[in-house]
C-alpha cells in the first residue's frame, strides 16, 4: 500500500523554538482520495502541508509526495504538486492569464499545449472570459478560483489546498467544492486540504482530525459519525449550573456549556427529551436534539468543539503566526 | 464536463528548463515596468532635472572656467547612470514587494532552480534600466553629444554592464528584506553617497585626497568614468579642459583604462549575483 500512496507521512514532527507545532503525525493518503486535515487554527494543519509541500523542513520524521521524498528529492516533489495557499499568491498587475502563462513556463509545460491547458483550466474555474482582465481587480473569491486553476495547470498528482474556502462567500465556497467534486472525477488526481469547517469536511473521503498537533483519529466522515453513537441535545436554562448538576444526579449525564447552551450527548435523543423535562426539576426554556455531526465526533475525540477550540489562547495565535511565515 | 483532461509532463530540471525560467521572469520584469507609466516617467524626471536644471544653474557658474565645453556635457554621462541605477535598484526591490505579496512564494515552490530565478530577476532588471536610459540617450543632441554610431552603441553596452552590476546589487540586499520601507531606506542609503562619490556630478581632478581615497574606493566610478571618456573622446575639447573635467581614474599615480574599468564593474556584478543567489539558496 505505502509503494504507490501518494502520500505517506511517518512520525513526522516540526518545532519553532520550544513551541511543538507538528508533535509526530502518521498517516497515508491513497491516490484519487479527497483527504481532509480538520481542525482549529493553530493545530498544525498548515505547519504539516508546509512540510509537505517541501516549504518548511521538518524537524523529524519522514515524508513522501507521489513517492518522492520531500526533504532529499524536493525537485521531484514540487515537480509533481499543485499548491493553494491561504493566502493570495498571484501578481495583481499581471492579467489572469499572463498569472498562468508565467506558472506554466516556470514549470516546463511544454509549449505545444499550453494554450489548451490555460484554456481548459480557466473554463473549469469559470473565469475563462476574464482572462485579460488584471487580477488585482479580481474579488477574493475569483482570486482563489484563479489559484486553483493555476495549482492544476501542470496537472500534478498532488493538489495541496490550504483553507481553500476560508474568507470567501457561500457561494464560492459551494463552487470550489463543486470544481474539486469535478476534479477527482476528470483529473486522475488527489486532494489533500486542510479545513476548519465542519460542513466542508463531509465532502473528504476521509478526514483526520488534528488537535495541538497530534492527530487524534482519521476515518471517513460517516464511519468517525457512527462511532460517536449518541445524539447531541443542547438545552437553555435559566441556570447552567443548577441544570448541569441536575443532569449528573439524575440522569448519569456529564454534561457542559458550548456555545452558550448546556450541552450533553445521550442515545436516542428523541425519546429521552420528554423524560428530562418531567424529571430535571426545573424549568426548560428551549431545547434541540441534533443527530450526531462532525462537530459531535469532534468534540467526542478532543473535548471541545472547534469553535471552543478556537476562541484564541494566546499560544494559539503564536503558534499560527509561526505557521504562516 | 465531458472533455479529455490534457495530461501535462512537467520536465525534469535540464539547462533548456531553467533558461526557460530565466526567460520568463524576465519577461514578467519587462510586463510590469511597461504597465507602470508612472514609474517610468518618475524615474526619469530625477535625472532630467538634475540634467537641465542643475547642469544650467552650474553650468552659468563655472562656464568660464571650461572654455569650449558645455557643464551640461560633462553632466551628461552621469544622469545616465543615474538614470539606470535608478530603474536597476526599482527592480531589484520588486523582490521585496513580491515577497510581501506572497508572489515570490509562487517562484519559490516551482522546480526550478535559485539561480535560475535570480539570474532571470537581475537581467530583466538590466534590460529594464537600459530601456530607460535609451531615453536619456535620445536627449544627447540637447546637451552637444553627437549622435554618433559607434558612441551610441558603446554607451548602451556600458549602461547595460553598470545596470546589471546594480540590479545584482539591490537583489542582494532584498533577499533578506521583509519589507518595502526598510529596503527604499537601504537603498536611498547607499546610493546618494555613491552618486556623489562617481563623479556623476562633479569632476574628479584636483580633489583633496581624503575624498579622492573614497572615489577609488566607489564602485560607481568605474561606471560612470567609461562612459564619461567615452563622449568626451567624440568632442573636440582642449587639452587643459579635457584635463580638468575627464581626468580618469588613478591608482597610485597610474592612469586605469577603460577595459580595466569594465572589467572591474562586470566583476563585481557577477561577484553580487553569486551571493544573491546563495542568499536565496539558504532561505529555504
Amino acid at each position: 500500500m505505502s509503494e504507490d500512496a501518494a502520500v505517506v507521512v511517518r512520525g513526522l514532527t516540526k518545532t519553532y523554538g520550544k513551541v511543538e507545532a507538528v508533535k509526530g503525525v502518521d498517516f497515508e493518503v491513497s491516490p484519487g482520495e479527497v483527504f481532509g486535515f480538520l481542525g482549529p487554527n493553530g493545530a498544525g494543519k498548515t505547519t504539516t502541508i508546509s512540510m509537505l509541500c517541501t516549504l518548511a523542513n521538518p524537524t523529524g520524521g519522514t515524508a513522501s509526495v507521489a513517492g518522492h521524498d520531500v526533504v532529499r528529492e524536493r525537485d521531484e516533489v514540487r515537480r509533481n504538486i499543485g499548491l493553494v495557499f491561504q493566502d493570495p499568491t498571484l501578481d495583481g498587475y499581471l492579467t489572469a492569464e499572463q498569472n498562468l502563462r508565467f506558472h506554466a513556463e516556470l514549470y516546463g509545460v511544454h509549449k505545444s499545449v499550453v494554450d489548451e491547458r490555460i484554456k481548459r483550466v480557466m473554463e473549469m474555474v469559470a473565469l475563462w472570459d476574464r482572462k485579460d482582465a488584471k487580477v488585482m481587480t479580481f474579488s477574493g473569491g475569483m482570486k482563489r478560483r484563479l489559484e486553483i486553476a493555476r495549482g492544476l495547470l501542470h496537472s500534478p498528482r498532488v493538489l495541496f489546498l490550504d483553507e481553500p474556502t476560508v474568507g470567501l462567500d457561500p457561494q464560492t465556497r459551494s463552487a470550489i467544492w463543486g470544481y474539486i467534486n469535478e476534479l477527482r472525477v476528470s483529473e486522475d488526481i488527489t486532494i489533500f486540504m486542510t479545513t476548519h469547517y465542519m460542513d466542508e469536511a463531509e465532502y473528504c473521503d476521509r478526514i483526520a482530525i488534528i488537535d495541538h498537533g497530534e492527530i487524534v483519529v482519521i476515518d471517513s466522515p460517516e464511519r468517525l459519525k457512527a462511532s460517536v453513537g449518541k445524539d447531541r441535545v443542547q438545552i437553555h436554562t435559566r441556570d447552567d449550573e443548577a441544570a448541569i448538576k441536575a443532569l449528573r444526579e439524575r440522569f448519569g449525564l456529564e454534561a457542559a456549556v458550548h456555545e452558550g447552551a448546556v450541552t450533553f450527548a445521550v442515545a436516542s435523543g428523541e425519546e429521552f427529551v420528554p423524560r428530562l423535562f418531567a424529571e430535571l426539576g426545573m424549568p426548560i426554556t428551549s431545547v434541540s436534539v441534533s443527530r450526531p455531526s462532525l462537530d459531535d465526533v469532534f468534540m467526542n475525540y478532543t473535548g471541545s468543539t472547534i469553535r471552543d477550540a478556537e476562541s484564541g489562547d494566546d499560544q494559539m495565535a503564536f503558534m499560527r503566526a509561526m505557521a504562516r511565515r | 464536463m465531458t472533455t479529455q483532461a490534457i495530461r501535462v509532463r512537467v520536465p525534469a530540471r535540464s539547462a533548456a528548463h531553467d533558461l526557460r525560467a530565466i526567460k520568463v521572469v524576465l519577461h514578467r520584469e519587462m510586463l510590469r515596468f511597461l504597465n507602470d507609466r508612472t514609474r517610468m516617467l518618475s524615474m526619469l524626471l530625477q535625472p532630467v532635472l538634475w540634467l537641465f536644471v542643475m547642469g544650467t544653474g552650474l553650468g552659468s557658474l563655472v562656464q568660464a572656467s571650461i572654455p569650449g565645453v558645455d557643464f551640461r556635457t560633462f553632466m551628461y554621462p552621469g544622469m545616465i547612470s543615474m538614470t539606470v541605477i535608478m530603474t536597476g535598484m526599482f527592480s531589484a526591490g520588486s523582490i521585496v514587494w513580491d515577497r510581501e505579496f506572497g508572489f515570490l512564494r509562487e517562484m519559490l515552490v516551482a522546480p526550478v532552480s535559485r539561480t535560475a530565478i535570480v539570474v532571470g530577476k537581475c537581467l530583466g532588471g538590466a534590460i529594464v534600466a537600459t530601456g530607460q536610459g535609451i531615453v536619456i540617450l535620445a536627449m544627447a543632441g540637447m546637451v552637444g553629444v553627437p549622435y554618433s554610431p559607434t558612441l551610441m552603441l558603446t554607451l548602451l553596452a556600458e549602461m547595460f554592464l553598470a545596470a546589471f552590476t546594480i540590479t545584482a546589487f539591490g537583489v542582494m540586499l532584498a533577499a533578506r528584506m521583509k519589507n518595502m520601507q526598510s529596503f527604499f531606506g537601504l537603498m536611498q542609503m547607499a546610493i546618494m553617497p555613491m552618486m556623489f562619490l562617481s563623479g556623476a556630478m562633479f569632476p574628479l581632478a584636483n580633489l583633496p585626497s581624503w575624498l579622492h581615497a573614497l572615489t577609488v574606493v566607489n564602485p560607481m566610478t568605474y561606471a560612470v568614468d567609461p562612459m564619461r571618456q567615452a563622449v568626451f573622446s567624440h568632442l573636440d575639447v582642449p587639452p587643459e579642459v579635457n584635463a580638468t573635467l575627464n581626468p580618469g581614474v588613478q591608482w597610485f599615480g597610474w592612469q586605469v583604462p577603460v577595459p580595466v574599468e569594465l572589467g572591474l564593474v562586470a566583476a563585481l556584478g557577477l561577484g553580487l549575483l553569486a551571493v544573491g543567489i546563495a542568499q536565496f539558496k539558504r532561505a529555504d
